[in-house]
């Protein structure tokens, strides 16, 4: 597998901040790669260098094959950004805008361009200072995904989109990779992440924390189960099983939380004792991200 | 009045935020009047050179036509001021106007306003924090002149009009200014407004100036001539102080109606519905700055064909010669040795324009600044738009459009002067050089700003800073007798060319090739260094 994005060991500071401590990321060719962390993380500073419009204090980029600060231009003509504060040049309409950026890329494909219009319900003609916050994620994301590019970056693209749009807009990146393209997608929408993400990274701090599929990550995180049997359970034996804790049982109602890997182990158990009622709720996006934005260095290892 | 809710902590805010840039200016127009009236005052030790020098500027329309005339010539204070006074009051409405602009419009199309807004703070409170601070700062600059004067030793009285003078066209742009910022969504559109109103103040006045009779009422309606009608170190006329006083009460009122009938953000002429695809030339990095300067560039260049033939047609009325000595001495220090008083006249006046133009070619610049600090570079260089060519596209508009602006103000010049006087044809041969001559120090003040832009995103305020100090050691350095070598740090010093005087190639290479290099410099700084937004 080729990497469309390849960074190793990024640092940058602001002065005295340091945004980037190492930061390391890899983007395959073809994949819709989720991009996240806590605000102040450093994920719109490593795109930021990855457009070449940052220089990095160390580190190596390479995109799509090439430097982002010394091949600068060539590099653009294969790639599309969407920055996460849209802003529009208050005179100018939004269609003019998206033909404009299109055609400072190399030209856009109008078929695209008009569909995409289209499906955003957006209106072309207003002025810049006049569309809302989401309208103007529009135009960007217009302007951006009717593009002929190989490669993607947004950068909280979706913030401010209505639940329609946002459908919108998860159907037209998928549509992107299905032609082959590659989506580096920063985000704090977990559910988009999720729906959309091959591969996610979370960073923090300026450091990757957790890289990789989301069922991947899953299998080490555990699952909330509930059950009520036929007969009573034993809580002292059923702690004692591995990868089960927190263990609460009221009469014949049983809840506790199990590694994913031990799942099958702790329901034989429980099989034996005759299920009546079973709930499992598999780690959700938000308890995964909760704790590696929370402890990062607990799941470093 | 209702809505001021937490106008006193906008207003302690404001103080802050200005309270290096703020006190540096107030010091720097005290020291512009002390500084020239002292060395006026050493230059004509006696009463009686000090009587015959304000006769003679008196008898000079070209001179009157500039500053306004001398109230009374037997006044040392006369003589000490009137040149400052009159362009002074011009700083100081300058001052007004971009403390108004800064704190209200500029503001609210940051959306700053709005994150205030929804806070304890009543409607009015943004314009009236704004307007007083304008005005404090214009009441504190007048009477720190007016004790920095009465030091010097000028009369008490005379020097108090000098204050008031001041503060005339301090508070009437501060009145301007707040309704500019109610008239458009943008604070360049404001701009537009209150400097075009600054032009008109600026025609007016020496129109009435210089046509003695006719149309001399035309100073009266002049927010820059009611200073000159007190009549300052001669009769004192103060009750005409009441003129800016209601004039003000009335605009800062009219600026508060216009507020209550718009929306946050919003400007009193709604944005209309454009085109829904871009025209085909909307495809360069070019193509983009034109159409983001267009606006401002054809305002400036109509106003300074305007300028032009108005002052072409001033020149004309105070052509005549003059054989006093003291006159042609006062001459030389104004504008060089030129053949006649409209030529002097002609002279002077370009050599402020050529300042415009600078400032012009400034503004134009820094639009690479505000396009950076928008997020809007940030978009185009992320398509193949390279660096170098984003910044030369801002900097051929800034360098194109400034020499163009000394053109037409000086084919204006030409057209109105030579229809009365000499032919259109012949004359414009003869402004040629000085209309031209300028235009390399205009583009070294240009190159400086994208060197600035380069290398100092967050500081780009120094090029405006450094105009001022050219303006203050190239136009008022003789006065304030600072040594030569200093005076010549300012560029327009070597590319004044008074009409029908020489021109000397040497200089202006060299004003060329500073130029250049600048910009070559600042390329070279802008691609090394990150893109810096808000
Ligand atoms: N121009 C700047 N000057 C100084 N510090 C900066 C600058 N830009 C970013 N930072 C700092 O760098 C760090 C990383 O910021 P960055 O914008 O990359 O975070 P982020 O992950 O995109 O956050 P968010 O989710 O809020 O968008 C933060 O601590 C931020 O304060
Ligand atoms: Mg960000």
């Amino acid at each position: 597998m080729t990497l469309a994005v390849e960074v190793t060991d990024l640092h940058k500071s602001y002065g005295t901040t340091v945004a980037l401590d190492g930061l390391d990321l890899a983007v395959e060719t073809g994949e819709i790669h989720g991009f996240l962390g806590p605000n102040g993380a450093g994920k719109s500073t490593a795109i930021r260098i990855l457009l070449g419009l940052l220089r990095a204090d160390s580190g190596q980029a390479t995109v799509l094959g090439e430097d982002p600060w010394h091949d600068t231009e060539t590099l653009h003509r294969r790639l599309a950004y969407v920055p996460g504060d849209v802003s529009l040049w208050p005179n100018l309409t939004g269609g003019e805008a998206i033909d404009l950026l299109g055609r400072l890329r190399g030209g856009l494909d109008e078929k695209r361009r008009a569909d995409l219009v289209a499906r955003f319900d957006l209106d072309p003609t207003k002025k810049g200072r006049t569309y809302s916050k989401g309208n103007r994620q529009k135009v960007a994301l217009v302007a951006a995904m009717s593009a002929d590019v190989e490669l993607l970056l947004l950068d909280e693209p979706t913030s401010g989109l209505d639940p329609l749009m946002e459908a919108v807009f998860r159907s037209a990146v998928q549509e992107f990779t299905a032609g082959g393209g590659t989506v580096l997608l920063s985000s704090h929408i977990l559910s988009e992440v999720e729906a959309l993400s091959d591969r996610i990274s979370i960073i923090r701090s300026g450091r990757n924390v957790e890289t990789g599929a989301i069922e991947a990550m899953r299998g080490g995180s555990m699952t909330k189960i509930e059950a009520t049997t036929a007969n009573p359970v034993d809580l002292h034996e059923l702690e004692s099983q591995s990868g089960v804790v927190d263990v609460v049982i009221e009469g014949d109602r049983v809840t506790c939380s199990v590694a994913t890997d031990h799942l099958g182990e702790l329901l034989e158990r429980l099989g034996a004792s005759g299920i009546r009622t079973l709930a499992s709720s598999p780690p959700t996006l938000e308890d995964l991200f909760m704790r590696q934005y929370r402890t990062p260095e607990a799941s470093r290892s | 009045m209702s809505g001021l809710t937490g106008t006193g902590t906008l207003l302690r805010l404001a103080l802050r935020r200005d309270r290096v840039v703020l006190p540096i200016c107030i010091v720097l127009l005290v020291l512009l009047a002390g500084g020239s009236a002292q060395a006026a005052l050493a230059l004509y030790p006696t009463p009686e050179e000090l009587t015959r020098a304000a006769e003679a500027v008196n008898a000079s329309p070209a001179i009157v036509a500039m500053f306004g005339p001398i109230s009374d010539p037997t006044n040392p204070g006369a003589i000490a001021s009137f040149k400052t006074v009159s362009m002074g009051a011009i700083f100081v409405a300058l001052l007004a106007y971009a403390l108004v602009r800064r704190h209200t419009r500029t503001e609210e199309e940051a959306g700053r306003t709005e994150l205030v807004g929804a806070a304890v703070v009543g409607r009015r409170a943004p314009l009236t924090a704004a307007v007083v601070l304008a005005i404090g700062a214009c009441v504190v600059t007048s009477v720190v002149v007016v004790l920095s004067l009465v030091g010097l030793g000028l009369d008490a009285p005379g020097s108090i009009g000098y204050g008031l003078y001041w503060l005339s066209a301090g508070l009437a742009f501060t009145g301007i200014t707040a309704i500019a910022v109610q008239l458009t969504q943008t604070a360049r559109g404001a701009s537009a407004w209150a400097l075009g109103a600054l032009g008109v103040a600026y025609v007016l006045r020496a129109i009435g100036d210089s046509s003695q009779g006719a149309l001399s009422w035309l100073t009266w309606l002049s927010p820059l001539g009611w200073g000159e009608k007190l009549d300052i170190y001669g009769a004192n006329r103060f009750v005409v102080f009441l003129i800016p006083l209601v004039f003000t009460v009335a605009s800062v009122g009219v600026a508060y109606a216009l507020r209550e009938r718009r929306d946050l953000g919003a400007g009193l002429v709604a944005g209309r519905a454009g085109p829904a695809r871009a025209s085909a030339s909307l495809s360069s990095p070019l193509a983009l700055a034109w159409r983001l300067q267009r606006g401002a560039f054809i305002g400036w260049a109509i106003a300074y064909a305007l300028l032009g033939l108005v002052l072409g047609s001033v020149a004309h009325n105070v052509g005549d010669f003059v054989s006093d000595p003291k006159v042609e001495e006062m001459l030389r220090q104004l504008g060089g040795s030129a053949s006649s008083l409209s030529d002097v006249y002609l002279g002077a006046e370009l050599n402020f324009l050529a300042i415009g133009a600078a400032a012009y070619g400034i503004s134009a610049a820094l639009r690479l600044r505000s396009e950076e600090a928008e997020g809007h570079s940030e978009q185009v260089l992320a398509t193949r738009t390279s660096r170098p060519a984003l910044l030369g596209s801002h900097a051929l508009i800034a360098l194109g459009g400034s020499a163009l602006l000394l053109v037409v103000t000086g084919l204006g010049m030409a057209l109105s002067y030579g229809r009365a006087s000499g032919g259109v044809g012949a004359t414009l041969g003869r402004l040629l050089p000085s209309v031209l001559a300028p235009i390399p120090a205009v583009w070294v003040c240009v190159g400086l700003a994208l060197v600035v832009f380069g290398a100092l995103p967050r500081l780009v305020v120094l090029a405006w800073a450094v105009l001022a100090v050219f303006v203050v050691v190239g136009e008022f350095g003789s006065i304030l007798k600072l040594p030569q070598a200093v005076i010549d740090v300012s560029p327009f010093v070597h590319a004044s060319v008074p009409p029908g005087g020489s021109v000397s190639g040497v200089p202006l290479a060299a004003l060329l090739l500073i130029a250049a290099a600048l910009a070559a410099a600042a390329v070279g700084a802008f691609r090394r260094r990150d893109l810096t937004t808000a």
